[in-house]
């Protein structure tokens, strides 16, 4: 049954991005509020379609079965697109600043959010490839926008050259799963599989499939373009990258593994394992050497990562909301970490090197107030939403006997601390090399104080967000 | 009849040959890209043969969309290279070394 109506949320964001990009076309170029204006009344009308179409109760699915609206793609959906829209308040006035194509711009970062949307809702192998080419693509495009960057184009190019490198693995490994099970739907490779899950070609094509899982992640030891794009890239993209992929490619990990081959569970957790343990470790050892702050930021990113395939390989459905509920905090968290450095940015300067954040207290209380507690969430110390974060995927894997790498995520995440701490001691003891105060404007200034307060209210009140991520694995 | 096994056999290695040719290669990010192009076709291989021997058209449909994906694939991956080189006067993939850490 074509059941069109479901796909409204993306046909609408489609259209819009068809208008932005052509309005583009008719407007001046001083009139840049356009393209932002018109972006952002876009993803609030798509977050209003999502939760209005949103059905009450089970699973609805569209064309012949290839596009499932559940109850875990509206939770992710609407994170991803609240996270978008913080995204782009942020980085509006840095991509002003820099003269970036305004209306590319938006039009390239909306339609990442329309694959990432698209990724979420896919219920075949298919779909799933051409939402996440959609994202990545325009990933890609969104590393080189500044032109004149050397730097950027570099990193364009290596983060091109590995995520295809990705897709190609994973389309591997989608080819032999065809193959093995005769099936491109989740659910009927999942009924043909069981019985069947220790054939050679299953077991391969799930190893080339965790592999490009991996890659897109940032998983260790597949992390290596998440430092180089983040530092490459400029410094709005990194924050688009570090925030809503990340929700993108747990719900791809869960699809996957989950819905598709969780037949295969003993083969995938042994390869989940490996992967979590390597991003914890290799993460949070060489955060300690960075000087640059975005670098800090990407392997703080990988070793957060880890933390969300623990929950996943858990197996159970504790896991999986507790995976769910770390992804979302962690898009919320990141989010409000690089917003800072973009606010601070002025006058086409890059806040980069660690030094930078040096008295920013003096400078500013209230950032310095909200980039301590983003930090601390980080780190994982109560009251805030990172500690319940890591509390919940904890729980989840000590319930499934492997209490050994609970252990070790713990030990891990002491280590991290330390350069955690070492930003803060650097914000509010250390003199500011120009005592200049940040200046930011006020829808910015609002916004990243909401995000700190957020931070610290899911911390005490996780039920809001937990209710939905629990109810999304329940039925 | 060709058995299914040779067919994939011929994938895979034309699979492996592209993911050598990605790492081993230190001179030209064009061979990188040649490459890729290449790794995708060797997947579509084990699409058809699979397709074929499973009566199943699904796997044909899907080749033809990474056919057009990596059309696309290809034309942001050189568009990369113009700028890469309008910025470097380069594209020596030894020389990509100024994002280290």
């Amino acid at each position: 049954m074509n059941n069109i109506g479901l796909a409204t949320p993306e046909i609408f964001l489609l259209c819009a991005i068809c208008v932005i990009l052509i309005g583009d076309l008719f407007v001046s170029e001083d009139r840049r509020p356009y393209a932002y204006a018109l972006s952002q009344v876009s993803l609030l009308i798509t977050l209003f379609l999502t939760w209005t179409i949103a059905p009450d109760s089970g699973d609805v699915s569209a064309f012949s079965g290839s596009f499932v609206m559940d109850k875990m793609s509206v939770v992710c959906k609407s994170w991803i697109l609240i996270v978008s829209i913080g995204v782009f308040l942020y980085s509006r006035d840095y991509v002003n600043a820099r003269k970036i194509t305004n209306g590319e711009y938006y039009t390239l970062a909306l339609s990442g959010v329309l694959g990432m949307m698209i990724m979420v809702s896919s219920s075949t192998m298919l779909t799933l490839y051409l939402g996440l080419e959609l994202l990545s693509l325009s990933l890609y495009a969104l590393v080189a926008l500044n032109r004149k960057d050397a730097r950027s184009s570099e990193a364009a190019m290596k983060y091109f050259v590995l995520g295809a490198l990705a897709s190609g693995a994973l389309l591997y490994g989608i080819s032999m799963v065809y193959g093995a099970t005769g099936s491109l739907h989740f659910s009927e490779i999942a009924a043909n599989l069981a019985g069947n899950e220790n054939s050679t070609a299953a077991v391969f094509g799930l190893a080339f499939v965790v592999v490009g899982i991996a890659f897109k992640f940032g998983a260790a030891p597949f992390h290596m373009w998440v430092p180089d794009v983040y530092d490459g890239a400029p410094t709005s993209v990194a924050l688009y990258i570090s925030a809503a992929p990340k929700i993108a490619a747990f719900a791809l990990a869960i699809r996957f593994l989950v819905d598709g081959l969780i037949t295969a569970h003993s083969s995938w957790q042994v390869m989940l394992i490996v992967l979590a343990v390597l991003s914890l470790v290799l993460g949070n050892i060489i955060a300690i050497a960075q000087v640059s702050f975005k670098r800090l930021l990407a392997y703080s990113t990988i070793s957060h990562v880890g933390f969300i395939l623990m929950g996943i390989l858990a197996g159970t459905n504790e896991g999986y909301s507790a995976a769910m509920f770390y992804a979302i905090t962690y898009a919320i968290t990141s989010m409000g970490a690089f917003g800072i450095l973009l606010a601070m940015d002025r006058m086409g300067v890059d806040i980069n090197l660690l030094t930078d954040l040096r008295g920013l207290f003096r400078r500013s209380p209230v950032y310095a107030a909200v980039m301590m507690v983003l930090l601390i969430s980080m780190t994982g110390v109560p009251p805030t939403v990172g500690f319940y974060a890591k509390l919940a995927v904890l729980k989840a894997v000590v319930s499934v006997d492997l209490t050994w790498l609970a252990i070790i995520a713990v030990l891990m995440s002491v280590v991290g601390a330390f350069y955690y701490l070492r930003v803060i001691k650097y914000m509010f003891f250390d003199e500011p090399a120009e005592p200049t105060p940040v200046l930011a404007a006020f829808d910015v200034q609002v916004g990243l104080t909401l995000n700190g307060l957020a931070v610290v209210w899911f911390g005490i009140f996780p039920g809001m967000i937990m209710a939905a991520c629990v109810a999304a694995f329940a039925g | 009849m060709i058995p299914l096994s040779h067919y994939l056999t011929l994938g895979a290695i034309l699979f492996g040959l592209s993911i050598a040719g990605i790492f081993l290669n230190r001179k030209n990010i064009i061979i990188i890209l040649m490459s890729i192009e290449l790794m995708l076709l060797a997947v579509n291989m084990n699409f058809v043969a699979f397709s074929y021997y499973l009566g199943d058209t699904a796997g044909q449909v899907f080749v033809f969309f990474i056919l057009t994906v990596a059309a696309a694939e290809a034309a942001i991956g050189l568009a990369i290279l113009v700028v890469l080189f309008r910025n470097r006067g380069t594209i020596n993939v030894a020389d990509l070394d100024e994002l280290q850490g």
